[in-house]
């Protein structure tokens, strides 16, 4: 499989619209900024929402049990999934046995994580992503490329073209209010005719075995409060311990998310809607696995903000596709290899360890060090390609000679400055690439410390 | 074995170092004015929000608002509205919220609201069809002046989510702060995306019953 450097080489070809993106991502980081900085107590709510966090994590099991003993008293049917093929195959059974032909969904990474859409597609049912960003990505048959942002890869004349198609918009047009427009006519269609509604869960809390869903656009609200089936697919770290732990995650949230103070609603489900059926799928997916690893189990506190996307230097520049991984960017990096460590082996090392991913995670997850982490581990698993390899190998053997390493140094800062160019920037140079190396300097650090020393 | 015992035994089998639950008692923001406050995250969000003296006041207000008197189906659970009655639907009298499709006013109370979001607490304790809040056009929320509250910390105990009463019934409460809204396209932000494409917040000084409200 292509690593994402090779992944991304694509992507930044087109310099205009990686630049174009880089941007984009840096307004929505600076909008985070600075509302962040209007909350004078923003660095103890990330303390504490960081240490609530650690703590339900490390009473998982019994939060698990007491969040499943109380939705089951407010009429929840509650399941749960030991990975991907059993949440999926339980969300069609349950709609199966309700005799479900068209569903919509709102928004939710873990039914991505799952494939959940063509798994029900492949049982003839039609599944409509109700985010209007979803719908976009979803028309044009691609994955979003962001968590929270999906289509934020995606050009308005591009979304009018789609709309054109499925929609049927005046061709050409990309204002998008006109836009939005034709969406919710056409959303509201989908809401109206649904038999059932599915959603992903921002938090579920264990004292009430109730479930909070965050979204701008209400798609949630009107994909649950009109038919009389809602599903819920959760995944088992998003549990908090009590309603009182939710102010500072809905504090946090939309702050870090887009720079809004909170999110348009902010709904509390406990329970089926009167006559209703509510059923919550509890899926581990891999998760209870991270949780036993004492580098990477921090990474459960995730709440999926994506401020580390926003403000990742390389995310912003080679594209959410290029991870290949439903979650992309620093956390996505994570959370890959977690997964599969042989397919996303090349994403630790898609970070140029700069550390902005940790200092805006609201969670304080350590990202870049969990980042390093990785990197170690693929090596010591025999992951890293020989490219990695054979040039740290060629190193080493170097480092332990002096001799040879002064005398390469020498020939290097000849050559650096006596070659071509084309024989400096070829293609077996990759620093070249992009960037011009500095010139090389006539003495080595080696004699000017000893002249220095006289 | 079962996927739910799998799953518990899997976690059961990692010894993770434990961690203390923090004190949720902290200095967390405070306003000197919130009900300014809230006026201010409320417009910053896309709302619109005033202090009036009373619900009468609420009605003629309504009337200055241009949809208002062009709205064909208005359901208001705040009484007293001066709503002409070919107008007015009873929520209550509609069996399948489908039929809330048309609605173009929704006019409902609010329990409390939060100064540092704009957020505004409903539920559906009196509410027959909690659809009402996302499938009209427009939306207008009736809260006490005095019902402000500055953060977030405050707002959840007053929600009553941990209490046997809230588990009982209603089942559902949603902050809202603002209408319906997208910025998917280009990061530029739209008003109105499936919900509501406006929302009107009354503060209202004298105090009211909530009973009232049906
Ligand atoms: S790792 Fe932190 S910053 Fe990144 S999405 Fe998760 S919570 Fe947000």
């Amino acid at each position: 499989m292509a690593g994402h450097a090779q992944l991304a080489d694509k992507f930044v070809a087109n310099e205009e619209r990686a630049q174009w993106h880089d941007k984009s991502l840096w307004f929505v980081r600076h909008k985070r900024d600075n509302i962040s900085h209007s909350i004078p107590e923003w660095e103890t709510l990330r303390e504490t929402a960081s240490q609530v966090k650690l703590h339900t994590v490390a009473h998982l099991a019994q939060y698990l049990e007491e969040f499943e003993t109380n939705a089951k008293k407010l009429g929840v049917t509650v399941h749960w999934a030991s990975n991907a093929a059993e949440h999926n195959e339980i969300v069609l059974s349950i709609l199966q046995e309700h005799n479900v032909k068209r569903v919509v969904k709102s928004k939710s990474m873990l039914t991505e994580e799952c494939h959940l859409n063509p798994h029900l597609e492949a049982a003839g049912m039609e599944v409509v992503d109700t985010d209007l960003g979803e719908r976009i990505v979803q028309l044009r048959k691609e994955p979003p490329s962001h968590i929270v942002l999906p289509a934020i890869h995606i050009k308005k004349e591009e979304v009018g073209e789609v709309f054109h198609e499925h929609l049927g918009t005046e061709a050409g047009a990309s204002d998008p209010g006109y836009l939005t427009e034709a969406a919710r006519q056409h959303l509201r269609e989908n809401f109206l005719a649904a038999d059932a509604g599915i959603t992903g869960v921002n938090f579920g809390i264990a004292s009430t075995g109730g479930i909070v869903v965050c979204t701008n656009e209400g798609n949630a609200d009107l994909g649950t409060a009109l038919p009389n089936l809602h599903i819920a697919c959760m995944g088992i770290e998003k549990l908090i311990p009590s309603p009182d732990h939710l102010s500072l995650y809905t504090r946090l949230l939309a702050r870090s998310a887009t720079g809004q103070p909170i999110t348009t609603y902010t709904s509390h489900f406990h329970g089926p809607k009167p006559g209703g059926e509510m059923h919550i799928v509890l899926v581990d997916n891999g998760r209870s696995d991270i949780l036993g690893s004492d580098d990477f189990r921090r990474s459960l506190s995730c709440i999926r903000c994506g401020a580390c996307m926003n403000t990742c230097p390389v995310y912003r520049r080679s594209g959410g596709h290029s991870y290949q991984s439903t979650v992309p960017g620093p956390i996505g990096s994570i959370l890959g290899p977690s997964q599969n460590a042989k397919e996303h082996s090349s994403l630790p090392f898609a970070c140029s360890l700069c550390g902005s991913c940790t200092d805006v995670c609201p969670v304080k997850i350590d990202l870049h060090h969990q980042l390093l982490t990785w990197r170690k581990e693929i090596y010591v698993r025999g992951l890293l390609p020989f490219s990695k390899t054979f040039p740290m190998k060629v190193m080493s053997k170097v480092f332990q000679r002096p001799g040879l390493y002064a005398f390469g140094g020498k020939v290097a800062r000849k050559a650096l400055r006596l070659m071509p160019r084309w024989m400096i920037y070829n293609p077996l140079n990759g620093w070249g690439r992009q960037r011009d190396l500095p010139e090389a300097p006539k003495e080595s650090f080696r004699d000017l410390y000893k002249k220095r020393k006289k | 074995m079962s996927s739910r015992d799998k799953i518990l035994k899997s976690i059961n089998r990692h010894l993770v170092p434990a961690a203390p639950l923090p004190d949720m008692d902290q200095a967390w923001i405070q306003f000197d004015n919130p009900t300014e406050q809230f006026l201010t995250m409320l417009s910053a969000v896309g709302g619109r929000g005033e202090v009036v003296a009373n619900l009468q006041a609420v009605s003629a207000k309504l009337h200055e608002e241009p949809f208002y008197d062009d709205a064909k189906q208005i359901c208001s659970l705040v009484p007293n509205l001066d709503i002409s009655a070919d107008k007015q639907v009873d929520l209550n009298a509609i069996e399948d919220p489908h039929d809330l499709a048309d609605i173009d006013f929704a006019i409902v109370p609010g329990e409390f609201a939060v100064a540092e979001n704009g957020a505004i607490w409903v539920t559906d304790a009196q509410v027959k069809h909690k659809a009402l809040y996302f499938i009209a056009q427009h939306v207008v929320i009736v809260v006490h002046a005095s019902d402000i509250l500055h953060n977030m910390h405050e707002a959840y105990p007053r929600t009553g989510l941990n209490t046997e009463a809230f588990q009982q019934t209603p089942h559902f409460g949603v902050f809202i702060s603002g209408p319906s809204k997208t910025a998917d396209i280009e990061q530029s932000l739209v008003i109105g995306a499936h919900g509501a494409r406006s929302l009107r917040v009354f503060l209202v000084e004298e105090s009211f019953d909530r009973a009232q409200f049906k």
